[in-house]
Protein backbone atom coordinates (compact mmCIF):
# COMPACT_ATOMS: atom_id res chain seq x y z
CA UNK A 1 0.00 0.00 0.00
CA UNK A 2 2.72 2.45 0.97
CA UNK A 3 4.79 1.36 -1.97
CA UNK A 4 1.83 1.84 -4.24
CA UNK A 5 1.31 5.35 -2.92
CA UNK A 6 4.96 6.05 -3.45
CA UNK A 7 4.91 4.77 -7.01
CA UNK A 8 1.79 6.76 -7.79
CA UNK A 9 3.24 9.94 -6.31
CA UNK A 10 6.41 9.47 -8.25
CA UNK A 11 4.47 9.20 -11.52
CA UNK A 12 2.40 12.30 -10.77
CA UNK A 13 5.47 14.27 -9.82
CA UNK A 14 7.33 13.14 -12.90
CA UNK A 15 4.49 14.38 -15.09
CA UNK A 16 4.41 17.68 -13.21
CA UNK A 17 8.14 18.07 -13.66
CA UNK A 18 7.69 18.30 -17.38
CA UNK A 19 5.32 21.20 -16.80
CA UNK A 20 7.79 24.12 -16.70
CA UNK A 21 9.45 23.04 -19.91
CA UNK A 22 6.04 22.59 -21.45
CA UNK A 23 4.98 26.10 -20.44
CA UNK A 24 8.00 27.59 -22.20
CA UNK A 25 6.96 25.80 -25.37
CA UNK A 26 3.29 26.61 -25.01
CA UNK A 27 3.98 30.31 -24.63
CA UNK A 28 6.10 30.40 -27.76
CA UNK A 29 3.66 28.29 -29.77
CA UNK A 30 0.62 30.19 -28.51
CA UNK A 31 2.08 33.56 -29.42
CA UNK A 32 3.22 32.25 -32.78
CA UNK A 33 -0.19 30.84 -33.65
CA UNK A 34 -1.93 34.07 -32.72
CA UNK A 35 0.64 36.11 -34.59
CA UNK A 36 0.40 34.03 -37.74
CA UNK A 37 -2.56 35.79 -39.38
CA UNK A 38 -0.57 38.97 -39.74
CA UNK A 39 2.54 37.14 -40.87
CA UNK A 40 0.42 35.66 -43.65
CA UNK A 41 -0.35 39.15 -44.93
CA UNK A 42 2.98 40.86 -44.44
CA UNK A 43 6.53 39.56 -44.26
CA UNK A 44 8.18 39.81 -40.85
CA UNK A 45 10.92 42.01 -42.25
CA UNK A 46 8.58 44.76 -43.38
CA UNK A 47 6.67 44.61 -40.11
CA UNK A 48 9.84 45.06 -38.10
CA UNK A 49 11.29 47.89 -40.17
CA UNK A 50 8.28 49.90 -41.25
CA UNK A 51 7.62 53.11 -39.34
CA UNK A 52 4.00 53.46 -40.30
CA UNK A 53 1.65 52.62 -37.45
CA UNK A 54 -2.03 52.97 -38.37
CA UNK A 55 -3.94 49.88 -37.29
CA UNK A 56 -7.17 51.32 -38.72
CA UNK A 57 -5.64 51.27 -42.22
CA UNK A 58 -3.94 47.97 -41.64
CA UNK A 59 -0.46 49.43 -41.25
CA UNK A 60 1.51 47.74 -38.51
CA UNK A 61 5.09 48.98 -38.49
CA UNK A 62 6.92 48.04 -35.31
CA UNK A 63 10.01 50.12 -36.03
CA UNK A 64 9.16 53.13 -33.80
CA UNK A 65 8.38 50.78 -30.93
CA UNK A 66 11.55 48.76 -31.37
CA UNK A 67 13.54 51.99 -31.41
CA UNK A 68 11.64 53.19 -28.34
CA UNK A 69 12.59 50.00 -26.52
CA UNK A 70 16.23 50.30 -27.57
CA UNK A 71 16.52 53.96 -26.54
CA UNK A 72 14.98 53.42 -23.12
CA UNK A 73 17.07 50.32 -22.50
CA UNK A 74 20.25 52.07 -23.61
CA UNK A 75 19.66 54.99 -21.24
CA UNK A 76 18.91 52.56 -18.43
CA UNK A 77 22.10 50.59 -19.04
CA UNK A 78 24.29 53.68 -19.30
CA UNK A 79 23.03 54.81 -15.91
CA UNK A 80 22.72 51.45 -14.19
CA UNK A 81 25.86 49.59 -15.25
CA UNK A 82 28.53 51.84 -13.70
CA UNK A 83 26.54 52.49 -10.54
CA UNK A 84 25.64 48.86 -9.93
CA UNK A 85 29.12 47.57 -10.71
CA UNK A 86 30.80 50.10 -8.45
CA UNK A 87 28.26 49.36 -5.74
CA UNK A 88 28.77 45.63 -5.95
CA UNK A 89 32.56 45.96 -5.88
CA UNK A 90 32.24 48.17 -2.82
CA UNK A 91 29.92 45.70 -1.12
CA UNK A 92 32.09 42.68 -1.80
CA UNK A 93 35.60 44.12 -1.43
CA UNK A 94 35.42 47.15 0.83
CA UNK A 95 32.32 47.20 2.97
CA UNK A 96 32.56 45.78 6.48
CA UNK A 97 30.26 42.86 7.19
CA UNK A 98 27.84 44.96 9.19
CA UNK A 99 27.34 47.36 6.28
CA UNK A 100 26.83 44.45 3.90
CA UNK A 101 24.20 42.94 6.12
CA UNK A 102 22.51 46.29 6.44
CA UNK A 103 22.38 46.94 2.71
CA UNK A 104 21.43 43.53 1.36
CA UNK A 105 17.84 43.60 2.64
CA UNK A 106 17.45 47.04 1.11
CA UNK A 107 18.47 45.78 -2.30
CA UNK A 108 16.08 42.87 -1.77
CA UNK A 109 13.34 45.36 -1.14
CA UNK A 110 14.25 47.42 -4.19
CA UNK A 111 13.91 44.24 -6.24
CA UNK A 112 10.58 43.42 -4.65
CA UNK A 113 8.84 46.75 -5.23
CA UNK A 114 6.11 46.37 -7.85
CA UNK A 115 6.67 48.13 -11.14
CA UNK A 116 3.58 50.32 -10.78
CA UNK A 117 5.12 51.74 -7.62
CA UNK A 118 8.19 52.70 -9.62
CA UNK A 119 5.80 54.17 -12.16
CA UNK A 120 3.95 56.33 -9.63
CA UNK A 121 7.23 57.52 -8.23
CA UNK A 122 8.49 58.30 -11.72
CA UNK A 123 5.39 60.36 -12.47
CA UNK A 124 5.69 62.25 -9.19
CA UNK A 125 9.42 62.89 -9.16
CA UNK A 126 11.36 61.96 -12.29
CA UNK A 127 8.97 63.37 -14.88
CA UNK A 128 8.87 66.89 -13.36
CA UNK A 129 12.63 66.71 -12.88
CA UNK A 130 13.21 65.90 -16.54
CA UNK A 131 10.85 68.68 -17.61
CA UNK A 132 12.83 71.04 -15.39
CA UNK A 133 16.27 70.13 -16.69
CA UNK A 134 15.41 69.80 -20.38
CA UNK A 135 15.81 73.57 -21.10
CA UNK A 136 19.41 73.45 -19.85
CA UNK A 137 20.19 71.07 -22.66
CA UNK A 138 18.49 73.27 -25.22
CA UNK A 139 15.29 71.30 -25.50
CA UNK A 140 11.81 71.41 -24.15
CA UNK A 141 10.10 68.40 -22.74
CA UNK A 142 6.88 67.56 -21.02
CA UNK A 143 8.99 65.30 -18.87
CA UNK A 144 7.28 62.19 -20.18
CA UNK A 145 10.30 61.06 -22.11
CA UNK A 146 12.89 58.44 -22.96
CA UNK A 147 15.11 59.91 -20.26
CA UNK A 148 12.43 59.54 -17.57
CA UNK A 149 11.73 55.97 -18.68
CA UNK A 150 15.42 55.13 -18.76
CA UNK A 151 16.08 56.56 -15.30
CA UNK A 152 13.21 54.66 -13.70
CA UNK A 153 14.28 51.52 -15.51
CA UNK A 154 17.87 51.95 -14.38
CA UNK A 155 16.80 51.87 -10.75
CA UNK A 156 14.70 48.79 -11.42
CA UNK A 157 17.65 46.83 -12.80
CA UNK A 158 20.12 47.85 -10.06
CA UNK A 159 19.23 44.79 -7.97
CA UNK A 160 19.60 42.32 -10.84
CA UNK A 161 23.05 43.55 -11.85
CA UNK A 162 24.25 43.99 -8.27
CA UNK A 163 23.11 40.52 -7.18
CA UNK A 164 24.56 38.60 -10.08
CA UNK A 165 27.87 40.45 -10.04
CA UNK A 166 28.14 40.02 -6.26
CA UNK A 167 27.77 36.30 -6.78
CA UNK A 168 30.33 36.26 -9.56
CA UNK A 169 32.82 38.33 -7.58
CA UNK A 170 32.45 36.17 -4.50
CA UNK A 171 33.28 33.08 -6.53
CA UNK A 172 36.76 34.44 -7.27
CA UNK A 173 39.23 32.69 -4.98
CA UNK A 174 40.51 34.84 -2.17
CA UNK A 175 44.10 33.70 -2.67
CA UNK A 176 44.26 35.55 -5.96
CA UNK A 177 43.50 38.82 -4.22
CA UNK A 178 46.00 38.11 -1.49
CA UNK A 179 48.67 37.39 -4.05
CA UNK A 180 48.06 40.72 -5.68
CA UNK A 181 47.94 42.60 -2.40
CA UNK A 182 51.14 40.98 -1.22
CA UNK A 183 52.87 42.24 -4.35
CA UNK A 184 52.15 45.73 -3.12
CA UNK A 185 49.11 46.51 -5.20
CA UNK A 186 46.54 48.80 -3.67
CA UNK A 187 43.06 47.49 -3.13
CA UNK A 188 41.69 49.24 -6.17
CA UNK A 189 44.53 47.93 -8.32
CA UNK A 190 43.73 44.45 -7.10
CA UNK A 191 40.12 44.99 -8.07
CA UNK A 192 41.12 46.36 -11.45
CA UNK A 193 43.66 43.73 -12.39
CA UNK A 194 42.42 40.65 -10.56
CA UNK A 195 38.75 40.85 -9.66
CA UNK A 196 37.45 42.59 -12.77
CA UNK A 197 39.65 40.57 -15.08
CA UNK A 198 38.71 37.24 -13.53
CA UNK A 199 35.06 38.12 -13.20
CA UNK A 200 34.66 39.81 -16.56
CA UNK A 201 32.58 37.06 -18.16
CA UNK A 202 30.28 36.81 -15.19
CA UNK A 203 29.90 40.57 -15.00
CA UNK A 204 28.93 40.64 -18.65
CA UNK A 205 26.33 38.00 -17.86
CA UNK A 206 25.05 40.17 -15.03
CA UNK A 207 24.69 43.11 -17.39
CA UNK A 208 22.95 40.98 -19.99
CA UNK A 209 20.46 39.76 -17.37
CA UNK A 210 19.83 43.36 -16.40
CA UNK A 211 19.39 44.20 -20.06
CA UNK A 212 16.82 41.50 -20.65
CA UNK A 213 14.96 42.59 -17.55
CA UNK A 214 14.92 46.13 -18.93
CA UNK A 215 13.68 45.05 -22.35
CA UNK A 216 10.58 43.42 -20.95
CA UNK A 217 9.67 45.88 -18.23
CA UNK A 218 6.25 47.29 -18.94
CA UNK A 219 4.21 49.27 -16.48
CA UNK A 220 6.78 51.59 -14.93
CA UNK A 221 8.13 52.63 -18.30
CA UNK A 222 4.68 52.92 -19.83
CA UNK A 223 3.67 55.40 -17.14
CA UNK A 224 6.53 57.84 -17.70
CA UNK A 225 7.70 57.46 -21.28
CA UNK A 226 5.03 59.45 -23.07
CA UNK A 227 3.81 56.78 -25.50
CA UNK A 228 4.31 58.62 -28.77
CA UNK A 229 4.58 56.23 -31.73
CA UNK A 230 7.49 58.01 -33.39
CA UNK A 231 11.15 57.17 -33.63
CA UNK A 232 12.69 59.31 -30.87
CA UNK A 233 15.35 61.86 -31.85
CA UNK A 234 16.65 62.75 -28.40
CA UNK A 235 16.34 61.51 -24.83
CA UNK A 236 13.93 64.35 -24.11
CA UNK A 237 11.47 63.08 -26.73
CA UNK A 238 8.67 60.78 -25.80
CA UNK A 239 8.93 57.19 -26.96
CA UNK A 240 6.77 54.13 -27.13
CA UNK A 241 8.49 50.85 -26.18
CA UNK A 242 7.17 47.51 -27.37
CA UNK A 243 5.82 46.27 -24.00
CA UNK A 244 3.95 49.54 -23.53
CA UNK A 245 2.35 49.10 -26.95
CA UNK A 246 1.06 45.68 -26.00
CA UNK A 247 -0.23 46.83 -22.63
CA UNK A 248 -1.87 50.01 -23.85
CA UNK A 249 -3.94 48.60 -26.67
CA UNK A 250 -5.46 45.45 -25.33
CA UNK A 251 -8.79 47.25 -25.09
CA UNK A 252 -9.14 48.09 -28.76
CA UNK A 253 -7.35 45.16 -30.24
CA UNK A 254 -10.39 42.99 -30.68
CA UNK A 255 -12.29 45.57 -32.75
CA UNK A 256 -9.70 46.22 -35.48
CA UNK A 257 -8.85 43.36 -37.83
CA UNK A 258 -5.38 41.89 -37.38
CA UNK A 259 -4.72 44.23 -34.44
CA UNK A 260 -4.67 41.46 -31.86
CA UNK A 261 -2.53 39.37 -34.15
CA UNK A 262 -0.03 42.24 -34.48
CA UNK A 263 0.13 42.70 -30.71
CA UNK A 264 0.60 39.00 -30.05
CA UNK A 265 3.34 38.96 -32.65
CA UNK A 266 4.92 41.91 -30.86
CA UNK A 267 4.78 39.92 -27.62
CA UNK A 268 6.36 36.99 -29.44
CA UNK A 269 9.18 39.11 -30.83
CA UNK A 270 9.79 40.58 -27.39
CA UNK A 271 9.83 37.12 -25.84
CA UNK A 272 12.31 35.75 -28.34
CA UNK A 273 14.71 38.68 -27.88
CA UNK A 274 14.50 38.47 -24.10
CA UNK A 275 14.93 34.69 -24.11
CA UNK A 276 18.00 34.81 -26.33
CA UNK A 277 19.69 37.27 -23.97
CA UNK A 278 18.60 35.28 -20.95
CA UNK A 279 19.81 31.95 -22.18
CA UNK A 280 23.09 33.54 -23.23
CA UNK A 281 23.62 34.99 -19.77
CA UNK A 282 22.72 31.69 -18.08
CA UNK A 283 25.14 29.75 -20.23
CA UNK A 284 27.95 32.15 -19.35
CA UNK A 285 27.03 31.93 -15.67
CA UNK A 286 26.97 28.13 -15.68
CA UNK A 287 30.43 28.13 -17.26
CA UNK A 288 31.74 30.61 -14.71
CA UNK A 289 30.29 28.54 -11.89
CA UNK A 290 31.77 25.34 -13.19
CA UNK A 291 35.19 26.90 -13.45
CA UNK A 292 34.96 28.22 -9.92
CA UNK A 293 33.61 24.98 -8.47
CA UNK B 1 52.77 42.40 -13.02
CA UNK B 2 52.18 45.84 -14.46
CA UNK B 3 54.02 49.11 -14.30
CA UNK B 4 51.28 50.51 -12.14
CA UNK B 5 52.30 48.10 -9.45
CA UNK B 6 55.80 49.55 -9.22
CA UNK B 7 56.25 51.86 -6.22
CA UNK B 8 57.21 54.60 -8.65
CA UNK B 9 54.17 56.75 -8.26
CA UNK B 10 52.84 56.07 -4.85
CA UNK B 11 50.99 59.33 -4.43
CA UNK B 12 49.12 59.01 -7.69
CA UNK B 13 48.15 55.47 -6.85
CA UNK B 14 46.87 56.51 -3.46
CA UNK B 15 44.79 59.22 -5.07
CA UNK B 16 43.39 56.74 -7.57
CA UNK B 17 42.53 54.36 -4.76
CA UNK B 18 40.70 57.04 -2.82
CA UNK B 19 38.97 58.40 -5.89
CA UNK B 20 37.44 55.03 -6.70
CA UNK B 21 36.65 54.31 -3.09
CA UNK B 22 34.58 57.50 -2.93
CA UNK B 23 32.96 56.68 -6.26
CA UNK B 24 32.00 53.21 -5.07
CA UNK B 25 30.66 54.33 -1.72
CA UNK B 26 28.74 57.00 -3.61
CA UNK B 27 27.17 54.38 -5.86
CA UNK B 28 25.97 52.40 -2.88
CA UNK B 29 24.53 55.59 -1.45
CA UNK B 30 22.71 56.31 -4.71
CA UNK B 31 21.12 52.87 -4.69
CA UNK B 32 19.99 53.24 -1.08
CA UNK B 33 18.84 56.82 -1.66
CA UNK B 34 16.66 55.66 -4.57
CA UNK B 35 14.94 53.16 -2.32
CA UNK B 36 14.46 55.81 0.35
CA UNK B 37 13.12 58.31 -2.16
CA UNK B 38 10.67 55.85 -3.67
CA UNK B 39 9.26 54.57 -0.40
CA UNK B 40 9.31 58.07 1.06
CA UNK B 41 7.45 59.63 -1.86
CA UNK B 42 4.81 56.91 -1.92
CA UNK B 43 4.17 57.22 1.80
CA UNK B 44 4.21 61.02 1.73
CA UNK B 45 1.58 61.04 -1.02
CA UNK B 46 -0.38 58.02 0.08
CA UNK B 47 -0.63 58.38 3.82
CA UNK B 48 -2.86 61.48 3.77
CA UNK B 49 -5.13 59.70 1.29
CA UNK B 50 -5.54 56.63 3.46
CA UNK B 51 -8.61 56.82 5.64
CA UNK B 52 -11.04 54.37 7.08
CA UNK B 53 -13.61 55.04 4.36
CA UNK B 54 -10.89 54.62 1.74
CA UNK B 55 -10.25 51.03 2.72
CA UNK B 56 -13.79 50.03 3.61
CA UNK B 57 -15.75 51.34 0.61
CA UNK B 58 -15.87 50.53 -3.04
CA UNK B 59 -15.63 53.45 -5.49
CA UNK B 60 -18.91 55.24 -6.14
CA UNK B 61 -19.94 56.46 -9.56
CA UNK B 62 -17.29 54.62 -11.52
CA UNK B 63 -13.64 54.17 -10.58
CA UNK B 64 -12.42 56.62 -13.19
CA UNK B 65 -14.88 59.49 -12.71
CA UNK B 66 -16.64 58.98 -9.39
CA UNK B 67 -15.18 61.16 -6.69
CA UNK B 68 -16.39 59.23 -3.69
CA UNK B 69 -15.71 55.89 -2.17
CA UNK B 70 -12.55 53.93 -1.64
CA UNK B 71 -10.47 51.05 -2.88
CA UNK B 72 -12.04 48.09 -1.13
CA UNK B 73 -12.71 46.48 -4.53
CA UNK B 74 -8.99 46.50 -5.33
CA UNK B 75 -7.91 45.34 -1.89
CA UNK B 76 -10.26 42.37 -1.88
CA UNK B 77 -9.58 41.58 -5.54
CA UNK B 78 -5.82 41.64 -5.05
CA UNK B 79 -5.95 39.44 -1.96
CA UNK B 80 -8.20 36.89 -3.68
CA UNK B 81 -6.11 36.91 -6.81
CA UNK B 82 -2.70 36.69 -5.17
CA UNK B 83 -3.82 34.05 -2.66
CA UNK B 84 -5.43 31.92 -5.34
CA UNK B 85 -2.45 32.23 -7.63
CA UNK B 86 0.01 31.45 -4.84
CA UNK B 87 -1.98 28.39 -3.83
CA UNK B 88 -2.07 27.14 -7.41
CA UNK B 89 1.64 27.81 -7.82
CA UNK B 90 2.44 25.85 -4.63
CA UNK B 91 0.47 22.88 -5.93
CA UNK B 92 2.76 22.74 -8.93
CA UNK B 93 6.09 23.92 -7.66
CA UNK B 94 6.37 21.93 -4.42
CA UNK B 95 5.95 18.51 -6.10
CA UNK B 96 8.30 19.51 -8.93
CA UNK B 97 11.02 20.72 -6.59
CA UNK B 98 10.62 17.66 -4.36
CA UNK B 99 10.82 15.43 -7.39
CA UNK B 100 14.02 16.88 -8.76
CA UNK B 101 15.64 16.77 -5.33
CA UNK B 102 14.37 13.49 -3.86
CA UNK B 103 13.40 11.23 -6.74
CA UNK B 104 15.69 12.34 -9.51
CA UNK B 105 19.37 12.46 -8.72
CA UNK B 106 20.40 16.03 -8.01
CA UNK B 107 22.65 16.20 -11.00
CA UNK B 108 20.46 14.21 -13.37
CA UNK B 109 19.63 15.57 -16.77
CA UNK B 110 15.97 15.98 -15.89
CA UNK B 111 16.81 18.05 -12.83
CA UNK B 112 19.22 20.22 -14.79
CA UNK B 113 16.68 20.81 -17.53
CA UNK B 114 13.93 21.62 -15.10
CA UNK B 115 16.13 24.14 -13.33
CA UNK B 116 17.04 25.59 -16.67
CA UNK B 117 13.40 25.97 -17.70
CA UNK B 118 12.67 27.70 -14.42
CA UNK B 119 15.51 30.09 -15.18
CA UNK B 120 14.08 30.71 -18.62
CA UNK B 121 10.56 31.20 -17.27
CA UNK B 122 11.93 33.54 -14.64
CA UNK B 123 13.19 35.79 -17.40
CA UNK B 124 9.91 35.94 -19.32
CA UNK B 125 8.53 39.49 -18.99
CA UNK B 126 5.23 39.76 -17.17
CA UNK B 127 3.56 41.41 -20.16
CA UNK B 128 4.28 38.23 -22.12
CA UNK B 129 2.63 36.19 -19.36
CA UNK B 130 -0.27 38.59 -19.73
CA UNK B 131 -0.49 38.02 -23.46
CA UNK B 132 -0.17 34.27 -23.03
CA UNK B 133 -2.76 34.28 -20.26
CA UNK B 134 -5.06 36.13 -22.62
CA UNK B 135 -4.57 33.52 -25.34
CA UNK B 136 -5.16 30.74 -22.82
CA UNK B 137 -8.26 32.50 -21.57
CA UNK B 138 -9.76 32.86 -25.05
CA UNK B 139 -8.81 29.26 -25.79
CA UNK B 140 -10.62 28.00 -22.70
CA UNK B 141 -13.64 30.16 -23.48
CA UNK B 142 -13.25 32.31 -20.40
CA UNK B 143 -13.78 36.05 -20.13
CA UNK B 144 -11.56 38.41 -18.18
CA UNK B 145 -12.16 37.07 -14.69
CA UNK B 146 -10.67 36.27 -11.33
CA UNK B 147 -9.97 32.73 -12.53
CA UNK B 148 -8.11 33.83 -15.66
CA UNK B 149 -6.10 36.27 -13.55
CA UNK B 150 -5.28 33.57 -11.00
CA UNK B 151 -4.01 31.20 -13.69
CA UNK B 152 -1.85 33.88 -15.30
CA UNK B 153 -0.36 35.12 -12.04
CA UNK B 154 0.25 31.52 -10.94
CA UNK B 155 2.32 31.00 -14.08
CA UNK B 156 4.25 34.16 -13.28
CA UNK B 157 4.86 33.03 -9.69
CA UNK B 158 5.81 29.46 -10.54
CA UNK B 159 9.47 30.03 -11.48
CA UNK B 160 10.04 32.55 -8.68
CA UNK B 161 8.64 30.19 -6.06
CA UNK B 162 10.30 27.06 -7.44
CA UNK B 163 13.75 28.59 -7.65
CA UNK B 164 13.50 29.87 -4.10
CA UNK B 165 12.24 26.48 -2.84
CA UNK B 166 14.90 24.60 -4.78
CA UNK B 167 17.59 26.70 -3.15
CA UNK B 168 16.58 25.61 0.36
CA UNK B 169 15.59 22.03 -0.40
CA UNK B 170 18.93 21.47 -2.10
CA UNK B 171 20.60 22.22 1.20
CA UNK B 172 18.94 19.31 3.02
CA UNK B 173 21.85 16.99 3.78
CA UNK B 174 21.71 13.68 1.86
CA UNK B 175 22.56 11.81 5.07
CA UNK B 176 19.17 12.81 6.40
CA UNK B 177 17.46 11.19 3.42
CA UNK B 178 19.53 8.06 3.79
CA UNK B 179 18.73 7.81 7.48
CA UNK B 180 15.06 8.00 6.59
CA UNK B 181 15.34 5.32 3.89
CA UNK B 182 17.23 3.01 6.18
CA UNK B 183 14.35 3.18 8.62
CA UNK B 184 12.17 1.80 5.86
CA UNK B 185 10.46 5.00 4.76
CA UNK B 186 9.48 5.33 1.13
CA UNK B 187 10.67 8.26 -0.93
CA UNK B 188 7.28 9.94 -0.67
CA UNK B 189 7.28 9.67 3.11
CA UNK B 190 10.82 10.95 3.22
CA UNK B 191 9.97 13.87 0.96
CA UNK B 192 6.92 14.94 2.93
CA UNK B 193 7.98 14.16 6.48
CA UNK B 194 11.69 14.78 6.40
CA UNK B 195 12.55 17.12 3.56
CA UNK B 196 9.53 19.39 3.83
CA UNK B 197 9.73 19.56 7.60
CA UNK B 198 13.42 20.25 7.56
CA UNK B 199 13.10 23.11 5.10
CA UNK B 200 9.69 24.42 6.10
CA UNK B 201 10.78 28.00 6.96
CA UNK B 202 12.57 28.22 3.62
CA UNK B 203 9.54 26.90 1.78
CA UNK B 204 7.31 29.43 3.51
CA UNK B 205 9.76 32.18 2.57
CA UNK B 206 9.59 31.08 -1.06
CA UNK B 207 5.80 31.19 -0.90
CA UNK B 208 5.87 34.68 0.61
CA UNK B 209 8.29 35.98 -2.01
CA UNK B 210 6.06 34.64 -4.76
CA UNK B 211 2.98 36.11 -3.11
CA UNK B 212 4.67 39.51 -2.98
CA UNK B 213 5.54 39.30 -6.63
CA UNK B 214 2.04 38.18 -7.55
CA UNK B 215 0.18 40.86 -5.66
CA UNK B 216 2.31 43.61 -7.16
CA UNK B 217 2.27 42.62 -10.79
CA UNK B 218 0.12 44.68 -13.09
CA UNK B 219 1.06 43.75 -16.65
CA UNK B 220 -0.03 40.14 -16.30
CA UNK B 221 -3.50 40.93 -14.94
CA UNK B 222 -4.16 43.79 -17.32
CA UNK B 223 -5.52 41.45 -19.99
CA UNK B 224 -6.85 38.71 -17.81
CA UNK B 225 -8.44 39.86 -14.57
CA UNK B 226 -10.40 42.85 -15.87
CA UNK B 227 -11.36 45.69 -13.58
CA UNK B 228 -14.56 46.43 -11.77
CA UNK B 229 -16.01 48.60 -9.04
CA UNK B 230 -17.70 45.68 -7.40
CA UNK B 231 -16.38 42.93 -5.19
CA UNK B 232 -16.02 39.63 -6.99
CA UNK B 233 -18.36 36.94 -5.73
CA UNK B 234 -17.30 34.12 -8.01
CA UNK B 235 -14.24 32.95 -9.89
CA UNK B 236 -15.84 33.90 -13.17
CA UNK B 237 -16.34 37.56 -12.39
CA UNK B 238 -13.76 40.22 -13.17
CA UNK B 239 -11.77 41.49 -10.22
CA UNK B 240 -10.07 44.79 -9.49
CA UNK B 241 -6.46 44.73 -8.30
CA UNK B 242 -4.32 47.24 -6.43
CA UNK B 243 -1.68 47.68 -9.15
CA UNK B 244 -4.33 48.35 -11.77
CA UNK B 245 -6.20 50.62 -9.37
CA UNK B 246 -3.03 52.69 -9.25
CA UNK B 247 -2.49 52.58 -12.98
CA UNK B 248 -6.04 53.46 -14.00
CA UNK B 249 -6.76 56.09 -11.38
CA UNK B 250 -3.50 58.01 -11.49
CA UNK B 251 -4.28 59.50 -14.87
CA UNK B 252 -7.61 61.16 -14.08
CA UNK B 253 -7.99 64.90 -13.73
CA UNK B 254 -9.83 64.65 -10.40
CA UNK B 255 -7.71 64.90 -7.26
CA UNK B 256 -10.19 62.74 -5.36
CA UNK B 257 -9.71 59.90 -7.81
CA UNK B 258 -5.94 60.38 -7.84
CA UNK B 259 -6.04 60.13 -4.07
CA UNK B 260 -7.39 56.63 -4.53
CA UNK B 261 -4.37 55.78 -6.65
CA UNK B 262 -1.97 57.17 -4.04
CA UNK B 263 -3.78 55.31 -1.27
CA UNK B 264 -3.54 52.09 -3.29
CA UNK B 265 0.16 52.69 -3.87
CA UNK B 266 0.83 53.24 -0.17
CA UNK B 267 -1.17 50.16 0.74
CA UNK B 268 0.55 48.00 -1.84
CA UNK B 269 3.96 49.19 -0.67
CA UNK B 270 2.97 48.43 2.91
CA UNK B 271 1.92 44.91 1.93
CA UNK B 272 5.22 44.35 0.10
CA UNK B 273 7.19 45.67 3.08
CA UNK B 274 5.26 43.42 5.43
CA UNK B 275 5.73 40.36 3.24
CA UNK B 276 9.46 40.91 2.88
CA UNK B 277 9.87 41.52 6.61
CA UNK B 278 8.07 38.24 7.30
CA UNK B 279 10.23 36.44 4.76
CA UNK B 280 13.35 37.91 6.31
CA UNK B 281 12.26 36.84 9.77
CA UNK B 282 11.73 33.30 8.53
CA UNK B 283 15.15 33.19 6.89
CA UNK B 284 16.74 34.31 10.15
CA UNK B 285 14.94 31.60 12.03
CA UNK B 286 15.89 29.06 9.44
CA UNK B 287 19.59 29.82 9.49
CA UNK B 288 19.58 29.71 13.26
CA UNK B 289 17.93 26.33 13.03
CA UNK B 290 20.64 25.05 10.72
CA UNK B 291 23.64 25.93 12.82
Amino acid sequence: MRLLKDALASKVMLVLTFFPGLVVFLIIIGLYLRGRPILAEKPLFSLLFSSSWAPGRGDFGFFPFIMGTLWVTAVALIVAVPISLLASIYLSEYAPRAVQEFIRPMIDLLAGLPSVIYGVWGVLLIVPLVARIAPFFGGTSSGYSILAGGLVLAIMIFPTIIYVSLEVISSIPYELREASLSLGATKWETVKHVVLKKGLQGIIAAIVLGLSRALGETMAVLMVVGNIPKVPQSVFDGGYPLPALIANNYGEMMSVPLYDSALMLAAGVLLVIVLVFNVLARIILVRVERRAG
Amino acid sequence: MRQSLAPRNLRRRKIEENFFRVLMAGSVLIVIACLGLIVGTIIWKGLPALSLSMITQTPKGGYYLGREGGILNAIVGSLYLASGATLLAVLFSLPIVLFINVYARKTSRLATWTRFSFDVLWGVPSIVYGAFGFILMVFMGLRASLLAGIITVALLELPIMSRAMDEVIRLVPPELLEASYSLGATKLETALKVVVRQSLPGILTAILIAFGRGIGDAASVLFTAGFTDRLPTSLFQPAATLPLAIFFQLGTPFPEVQARAYASAALLTAIILLVSLLARGLIKKYTKHLT
